[in-house]
């Protein structure tokens, strides 16, 4: 499939659009706004887009780790309740409740945000498992780093995809490092795609700081995931952020992540799209304004949302409502 | 009333939930071709097929993930868990997404899906394999657990547990899979969150749930002979607690004993004994007693490991101390 050349844009416009709204997310943080656990995304964005772009979200889904603004966003999910959600706000994606971590969209088929490493692959598996069971012709696609690669719920679940023939797609984000461990020192192979090999399963490397090659891969491995071969994708991305907020980074210098910044995958699609024809150089600047004006609203909603009336927190616990003795157990301070 | 045993009442609650509705799927290690290690499964795969009756690899994490996945885009699944021994391998999943998938989304996922197999204190299977983990599940806000004694209670609940639409745990009685009871021949659910007094009585409340109440049962009948009049409740369900149940009975008994198999701190018992000494403290003439296992590993030889779980005579000894008889 070819993309054309308004899809070729709007790529352009999620990749600028999650970079400039996680360093808002940046700023809000060091402005305590948000709090607790913040995992950005800025240098991983070709991922999410690239992928996106290949999968019909009509009838597939994507399930993520806890780094998981910029696939909310690739997803379409309304940037206004994600910084809401950052912010605690009640009108925020997951009522307050979820946080950076936790961040859903059902009718989009985004299926969150996972806080515990690697606890999304066997879920994702259980997706893949109903799309063949009710025979939709769908497939998953699931992403978590390096250093979840290594959790027995990966390699369990690669074992089951195979054994029946699920459509899904194991995708390693690697961004080489697992916290503060680089992968190199806690794997037992440098090339993540021949780990599918013991199952059976079919693995490739791929450029994730190359939004079109992380396209072609994807639509690719959809091609064989929808036949029931899942399969396994290794690619290598980096981050410009710490692990989270709190990360001062003495891992790596801060040499290495400047040349990185090199091969930036914004800046290399951009030139991309000047060099094809597809915008003009003064184009990057009015995307950079509609952006702005996006991500300055988002704040400002998140900003004048009101907080979650207490009362909430017993709201979302069970289908049926929450039973009343277990308030006056606890003590609940507005009874 | 037929009477049937309670692995052929849970087999029945199975066998008409997955003829219901075609959401619900039944998976884990050994359900399909093996009919089951402890045979509640027996003869489903012949009739639903592989495709709803599923063999798993020996993998609970994994496949309890799968189950979760499956439930959080539509589907019904049932999770059989060989015994709630391998369970804790698959903690995370159960505790970590499927008690919360709602909460943390707020309220955008259901959650139907049922977690099963057997639980509690066996024979001669030393300390990995014989132990209750009720309290483990009835700590998560998010779950529901159900503890049936009985086979109509086991067809009922588990019955209720497929239809409902939160995560609901059901710890089986692995010794009583061969004991039988009625069931009712007509369709018959049993509400999850009520209590059930199976013997009503004057001096003392027995309060107890699986196994256990039936050593309450056996121990009434003891202290019937000598005057006493016990009131025996199971509990049935874990969470929500019945509580109303437990207080309108202790108002008219004003002395109460809790008997759990598990091991006694922080257990489902203690929590119990906890609220009826706070909740009707004015109430209580003794202060109430806990009949547990005791706070050790199991034990492989048989007197040790009978002595570690409570029994008819522990149960009689404690109504006894709350009557100041001893």
């Amino acid at each position: 499939m070819e993309l054309s050349k308004e899809q070729k844009k709007k790529m352009l416009f999620d990749m600028m659009f999650i970079r400039r709204f996680e360093e808002e997310a940046g700023k809000m943080y060091g402005l305590r706004k948000i709090g607790g656990f913040c995992h950005l995304y800025n240098g991983q964005e070709a991922v999410a887009v690239g992928t996106v772009a290949a999968m019909d979200l009509s009838k597939d889904y994507i399930l993520t780790g806890y780094r998981d603004h910029g696939f909310a966003l690739a997803c379409g999910m309304d940037p206004k309740s994600v910084m809401a959600e950052l912010f605690g706000k009640i009108t925020g994606a997951s009522r307050g409740k979820g946080g950076s971590m936790h961040l859903f969209d059902e009718k989009r088929h985004f299926l969150g945000g996972n806080g515990i490493v690697g606890a999304q692959i066997p879920i994702a598996t259980g997706v893949a498992f109903a799309q063949k069971y009710n025979e939709t012709g769908g497939a998953t696609a699931v992403f978590f780093g390096d250093g979840a690669i290594h959790q027995g719920a990966f390699h369990e679940s690669l074992n089951m995809a195979k054994i029946w023939n699920l459509p899904v797609i194991y995708a390693c984000e690697n961004n080489q490092f697992g916290m503060g461990t680089s992968f190199r020192r806690v794997s037992s192979v440098e090339e993540f795609s021949i780990m599918g090999a013991s199952y059976g399963i079919q693995g490739r490397k791929v450029d994730g700081m190359d939004v079109l090659e992380v396209y072609s891969a994807f639509a690719e491995a959809l091609e064989s995931a929808r036949k029931g071969l899942p399969v396994l994708l290794d690619i290598r991305t980096y981050r410009y952020k710490g692990h989270s907020m709190s990360d001062p980074q003495k891992y790596r210098s801060k040499e290495e992540v400047e040349s990185y910044r090199k091969h930036d995958p914004i800046l290399i699609y951009q030139d991309r799209l000047i060099a094809d024809k597809i915008i003009k150089e003064s184009d990057v600047e009015a995307l950079e304004n509609q952006i702005e004006t996006l991500v300055a609203e988002a704040v400002a909603f998140a900003e004048s949302s009101p907080e979650p009336a207490l009362p909430t927190l017993f709201e979302d616990v069970y289908s049926d409502s929450y039973p009343l003795e277990t308030l006056r157990q606890g003590g609940a301070s507005w009874l | 009333m037929a009477i049937i045993t309670y692995r052929e009442a849970l087999n029945r609650a199975l066998d008409e939930e997955m003829a219901r509705d075609p959401s619900v799927f039944l998976m884990g290690e050994e359900v399909a071709e093996y009919d089951g290690a402890y045979k509640v499964s027996k003869g489903l795969l012949a009739k639903y097929g592989p495709k709803r009756v599923i063999d798993t690899p020996i993998t609970e994490l994994g496949f309890t993930g799968i189950g979760v996945g499956a439930a959080q885009v539509g589907l019904r699944p049932v999770i059989e868990w060989m015994t709630h021994n391998f369970a804790l391998l698959a903690l995370d999943q159960v505790v970590n997404n499927a008690a919360k998938m709602r909460y943390m989304s707020g309220g955008r996922f259901k959650m139907p899906i049922v977690f099963r197999g057997p639980n509690g204190p066996a024979e001669y299977l030393a300390a990995q394999h014989s132990q209750s983990f009720a309290s483990y599940w009835a700590h998560i806000p998010g779950l529901k657990v159900v503890a049936p004694a009985f086979p109509a209670d086991a067809y009922g609940l588990l019955k209720s547990a497929i239809r409902d639409d939160d995560p609901v745990v059901v710890l089986e009685a692995e010794m009583l899979y061969g004991v039988s009871g009625e069931v009712p021949d007509a369709e018959t659910l049993i509400p999850i969150g009520k209590a059930n007094i199976l013997r009503p009585g004057t001096d003392v409340s027995l309060i107890s749930f699986s196994k256990p109440v039936r050593y309450c049962l056996e121990a009434a009948l003891e202290l019937e002979k000598e005057g006493i009049s016990a009131e025996v409740i199971d509990m049935r369900s874990l969470r929500p607690l019945d509580m109303e149940t437990l207080y309108h009975s202790v108002e008219k008994t004003n002395r109460a004993v809790v008997v759990d198999e598990a091991w006694p701190v922080a257990s489902v018992g203690s929590h119990i004994a906890y609220r009826i000494s706070h909740d009707r403290f004015d109430l209580l003439d003794a202060p109430v007693e806990l009949v547990s296992s005791h706070d050790v590993p199991m034990p492989y030889n048989h007197q040790l490991e009978l002595e570690v779980q409570p029994g008819v005579k522990k149960i009689i000894n404690a109504v006894k101390r709350v009557l100041y008889l001893e």
